[in-house]
C-alpha cells in the first residue's frame, strides 16, 4: 500500500516536472506553440497539426493508386477498416476528402497506405491519384470509423464490395492474413472486368494460401460473359449460406442500398456492417434560397436567394457576432455545414466545409450553418 | 463630364474634389469590384506558397535573432578572450536584434494584419485563418479586429467613427477641435511611436467614451482583462522569460528584446501614419456618408488613403501598406497582389478624374510630420490656404 502511494507521488511528480518544461515552453513560444518552431524543421515533428509525408507512390490500375504515408508524431495507429481524413491542396485551397486505409494494421506503426481510384470529373481524387508526388505533406486526421474487424473473428464472414471499395476490406483480409487468423470468409467483389480488380494479384494469392478464404470476382461489363450485378437471387447461388455469415459490405450507394434491402427483408440488418463513401457533389449553379438550418440553437426557416444569411438569422431571432454588415470585416463568418451559398456581390457560389460571410451570402438550396 | 447641376446633388461634391454624378459613382464602383473579383478567381498555389515560405522565413528570424542575441553575449568584454570586445559584442548583439526586430514587422505587417483581414481565408488551412490567428502583438487579435476591420475600415477618415484618425490622441485635420490636450501633440507623438504596440492593445478600450462615461463598463472591464492576459503573456515573454534564459545576463538580452520591440514600433507608426494623414488626404462628416453607396464607399477609400513608392522589399516590409489604398479598397484581398493591381486602380482614378495620393516616402512621411506640428495649434492660428496648396500636390 505505501510502496504503491510512493510510486504514485513519483509519477506524479515526472508528470509535474514535464508539464512544467512544456508550460514554460508554451510561455516563451507565445503567442504560438514550440511545435511551430519545429516544423520548420521537420513537418511530421509538429503537434499542433498532424500531417504526412508521401514516402512512395505506385499504380494499383490504370485508374488507381496507391500511396504510402508516413504519418508525424500524434498518430494513433488504424484499425483495419478505418478510414483517415486528407486535406489535398488544389490551386492552393485545401480540399479535405476521406479515405479508408488500404494497409495491415500490424504494420509499420507509422505507415499506412490509402488506395484512390481516379474519378472522372472529381476534384480531388484525381490529383491524388495522378498528380501527387513522393515528398508532399499532407494534413491528415487521425483514424476513425466503426467499420472495424470485430477482435473475435471466429464467426463466419461475408466481404460485399465494389471497386475501391476494396480498401477497407484490403486491410482487414492483410491484417487477418499477417496474424495467420483468416477466418472462413466469402468475398464477392464487383468490378467492371478482371483487369479494373484493385489488389488483383493479392487477392488471388490470399485465395491461394487460405483455403476458408473464397474469392468470387463478380464482373458487371465484361464484353463476353453474364453482368452480374448484385441481387438476391445471385447471392443464393454465389453465398447460399449467406443468412449465417457477418456481412461487410463497401461500396457505391447503389449497391449498399440493394445489400441493405435484402438483409433488411430477411431481418437480418444485425448481421450487416457498412461502409459508405459518397463523391462531393459540385455545388449546383441555380438554387436560391431554401431551407436554413441553425446547428446549435437548432432552428429552421425559411429563406429566399436575395436576403443575407445575417439578416436571415436575426429575422429568426438570433443575435450572431457581426460588424460591417458589407462583406470586409470578417465578423461574422460561421462554418458553412451542408449546402451552398451565394455571394451577392459577385454570385460566386460556395459549398460546405468553409466559414462564410453571412452579411453577404445568401442561400443557395437548403443549407446548414454552426450558428 | 456630366452636367454641374448633378455634380453639385452629388453627395460628396460639396467639399470633396470628385465631379461624378450618382450614376458615374455607381460606374466607377462598379469597375473597381470587377477588378477585385478577377484577382480572387486568380488566387493559387503561388499566393499560397508566397504566405507559408513568408511565415517560414519569419519563424526562422524571430528564432536566429534571439539566437544571435544569445550568441552575441560570449563577446562580452569581461570574458577576457581574444575575440570579446565591445565593438563585437554590439556588432552580433545588433544583428540578433535587427533580425528579431524584421520578425516582428513581418509578423505584424505583411503576415498577422493580413492573415487578420481574412485576405488567406481562402486557403481553407485551421493554421492560416482569420477567425483563430493570435498575433505577437500586445493587443488581443479579437479587439483589433473590431477597432481596425469593422471601425477603422468600415468607416475610414469619417471623423467620431473611425478612431484611427489620430488614435483619439492627435489632432490630424483642421476638421478636429482645437483643445489645449494638443498642445502636447509633438511630445505624444513620439511617445506613441515608441509604445505604438501599447496604445494600439488598449485601442478598442476607447478610453476616450469611458472616461465620457460612454461606455458600458462591463464590456470595458472584460476587454481590460483579455489586453492583460495577452499584454502579459507577450512582456513576460520578451522582458522576462528569455532574459532568465541568459541567467546573470539578463538586462542585456532584456535590452535588445527592448530595441527589437521599438523599432517595431516606430516602423509601423511611420507606415500607419503615411497611410492615412499624409498632405492631400480627405476626412469625411458622419453625415457627408450617410446612406452612400458602395461606390461611394470604394470612392471615400481612395480619397482617404495615401500609398507610398518604394522597392519590393520595402512593400513587403510595410506590410503592403505602401499599398494603402489598394489595402482600402480591398482589405480581403492577399497583400502580395496589391502591387500588381494598384497601376490598374490608378489608371482607372485618372480615367474618372479622381485624385490618387501617391508619393514618395519623404513626401508623405514629411507632410504628416507637418500635420502633426501643424495642429498643435488651434486653426486659425494656421493657414488653410497653405493647407490647400500642400493637398494639391498630392494629387
Amino acid at each position: 500500500m505505501h510502496t504503491a502511494t510512493a510510486t504514485d507521488a513519483t509519477h506524479g511528480r515526472r508528470r509535474d516536472w514535464r508539464t512544467r518544461v512544456s508550460g514554460a515552453a508554451r510561455l516563451v513560444a507565445t503567442p504560438l506553440r514550440p511545435s511551430h518552431y519545429l516544423e520548420l524543421l521537420n513537418p511530421l515533428w509538429a503537434t499542433h497539426a498532424l500531417r504526412a509525408r508521401v514516402e512512395r507512390v505506385w499504380d494499383e490500375t490504370p485508374d488507381t493508386r496507391t500511396l504510402l504515408l508516413r504519418a508525424g508524431r500524434g498518430w494513433r495507429p488504424h484499425r483495419a477498416g478505418q478510414f483517415v481524413s486528407l486535406g489535398v491542396p488544389i490551386d492552393g485551397v485545401r480540399h479535405t476528402r476521406t479515405y479508408s486505409i488500404s494497409s495491415s494494421a500490424d504494420g509499420e506503426p507509422r505507415h499506412f497506405t490509402i488506395t484512390v481510384k481516379a474519378i472522372d470529373g472529381g476534384r480531388v481524387s484525381p490529383v491524388l491519384a495522378r498528380r501527387i508526388q513522393p515528398g508532399t505533406y499532407l494534413p491528415i486526421g487521425l483514424p476513425q470509423g466503426e467499420f472495424v474487424l470485430p477482435a473475435d473473428t471466429r464467426m463466419r464472414q461475408l466481404f460485399i464490395t465494389a471497386g475501391s471499395g476494396i480498401t477497407p476490406v484490403m486491410s482487414m483480409l492483410r491484417t487477418l492474413a499477417q496474424r495467420d487468423a483468416m477466418p472462413d470468409a466469402v468475398h464477392l467483389h464487383y468490378a467492371p472486368h478482371a483487369g479494373a480488380v484493385i489488389f488483383a494479384a493479392e487477392l488471388h494469392q490470399f485465395a491461394a494460401s487460405y483455403p476458408r478464404y473464397r474469392l468470387r470476382p463478380q464482373y458487371t461489363r465484361q464484353a463476353d460473359g453474364p453482368r452480374r450485378h448484385f441481387t438476391p437471387q445471385r447471392l443464393d447461388q454465389s453465398c447460399p449460406d449467406w443468412r449465417t455469415r457477418e456481412v461487410w459490405a463497401c461500396g457505391p450507394p447503389a449497391l449498399l442500398a440493394a445489400v441493405e434491402a435484402c438483409w433488411h427483408a430477411a431481418g437480418l440488418g444485425g448481421q450487416l456492417h457498412v461502409e459508405r463513401f459518397t463523391a462531393a457533389l459540385p455545388p449546383s449553379t441555380d438554387a436560391a434560397g431554401g431551407m436554413v438550418g441553425f446547428a446549435l440553437s437548432q432552428q429552421r426557416v425559411a429563406a429566399n436567394g436575395r436576403t443575407p444569411l445575417l439578416e436571415v438569422a436575426e429575422a429568426a431571432g438570433l443575435t450572431p457576432a457581426h460588424g460591417c454588415r458589407m462583406g470586409i470585416c470578417h465578423t461574422c463568418d460561421v462554418m458553412l455545414r451542408s449546402g451552398c451559398v451565394r455571394d451577392l456581390r459577385n454570385g460566386a457560389l460556395h459549398s460546405a466545409g468553409q466559414r462564410v460571410q453571412l452579411c453577404v451570402c445568401a442561400a443557395a438550396g437548403d443549407v446548414e450553418l454552426a450558428l | 463630364m456630366s452636367p454641374r447641376r448633378s455634380a453639385e446633388e452629388s453627395p460628396m461634391s460639396a467639399t470633396l474634389p470628385v465631379h461624378l454624378s450618382e450614376d458615374e459613382i455607381d460606374a466607377f464602383g462598379r469597375e473597381i469590384r470587377a477588378i477585385h473579383d478577377e484577382i480572387a478567381a486568380d488566387l493559387g498555389a503561388a499566393d499560397a506558397r508566397y504566405i507559408r515560405r513568408l511565415i517560414a522565413v519569419q519563424r526562422g528570424l524571430a528564432l536566429g535573432g534571439r539566437l544571435v542575441i544569445f550568441a552575441s553575449l560570449a563577446f562580452l568584454p569581461s570574458w577576457g578572450h581574444a575575440l570579446s570586445g565591445w565593438p563585437l559584442f554590439l556588432a552580433v548583439a545588433g544583428l540578433g536584434t535587427l533580425a528579431l526586430a524584421l520578425a516582428k514587422i513581418l509578423e505584424n505587417m505583411e503576415i498577422a494584419h493580413n492573415v487578420l483581414h481574412g485576405q488567406w481565408d481562402w486557403l481553407r488551412d485551421p493554421d492560416i485563418q482569420s477567425a483563430t490567428w493570435e498575433w505577437d502583438h500586445a493587443c488581443p487579435s479579437a479587439q483589433w479586429k473590431h477597432s481596425h476591420n469593422v471601425m477603422h475600415h468600415k468607416w475610414t477618415n469619417v471623423l467620431g467613427k473611425d478612431r484611427d484618425v489620430g488614435y483619439g490622441m492627435l489632432r490630424m485635420s483642421a476638421q478636429q477641435r482645437w483643445s489645449p490636450f494638443y498642445l502636447l501633440q509633438p511630445l505624444n507623438s513620439v511617445l506613441m511611436a515608441l509604445f505604438f504596440e501599447w496604445f494600439i492593445a488598449v485601442h478598442d478600450l476607447e478610453i476616450n467614451r469611458l472616461l465620457k462615461g460612454k461606455k458600458d463598463r462591463a464590456e470595458a472591464r472584460r476587454q481590460w482583462r483579455e489586453i492583460r492576459r495577452k499584454a502579459g503573456r507577450q512582456g513576460l515573454k520578451d522582458f522576462v522569460l528569455f532574459p532568465l534564459m541568459a541567467g546573470p545576463f539578463f538586462l542585456y538580452v532584456a535590452a535588445a528584446n527592448l530595441i527589437a520591440n521599438l523599432l517595431r514600433n516606430v516602423w509601423t507608426f511611420v507606415i500607419i501614419f503615411c497611410g492615412h494623414f499624409p498632405a492631400g488626404v480627405h476626412v469625411f462628416s458622419p453625415e457627408q456618408v450617410e446612406g452612400e453607396s458602395r461606390g461611394a464607399w470604394y470612392l471615400r477609400q481612395l480619397l482617404g488613403s495615401c500609398n507610398i513608392g518604394g522597392g519590393a522589399l520595402f512593400h513587403i516590409l510595410s506590410g503592403n501598406l505602401s499599398h494603402q489604398i489598394e489595402h482600402h479598397l480591398f482589405p480581403d484581398l492577399p497583400s502580395n497582389r496589391y502591387p500588381q493591381i494598384a497601376p490598374r486602380i490608378r489608371a482607372l482614378c485618372a480615367r474618372y478624374g479622381v485624385p490618387y495620393n501617391s508619393g514618395s516616402f519623404t513626401r508623405q512621411f514629411g507632410t504628416t510630420v507637418l500635420k502633426i506640428v501643424r495642429f498643435t495649434l488651434p486653426s486659425s492660428l494656421t493657414q488653410p490656404a497653405g493647407l490647400v496648396a500642400a493637398g494639391q500636390r498630392g494629387h
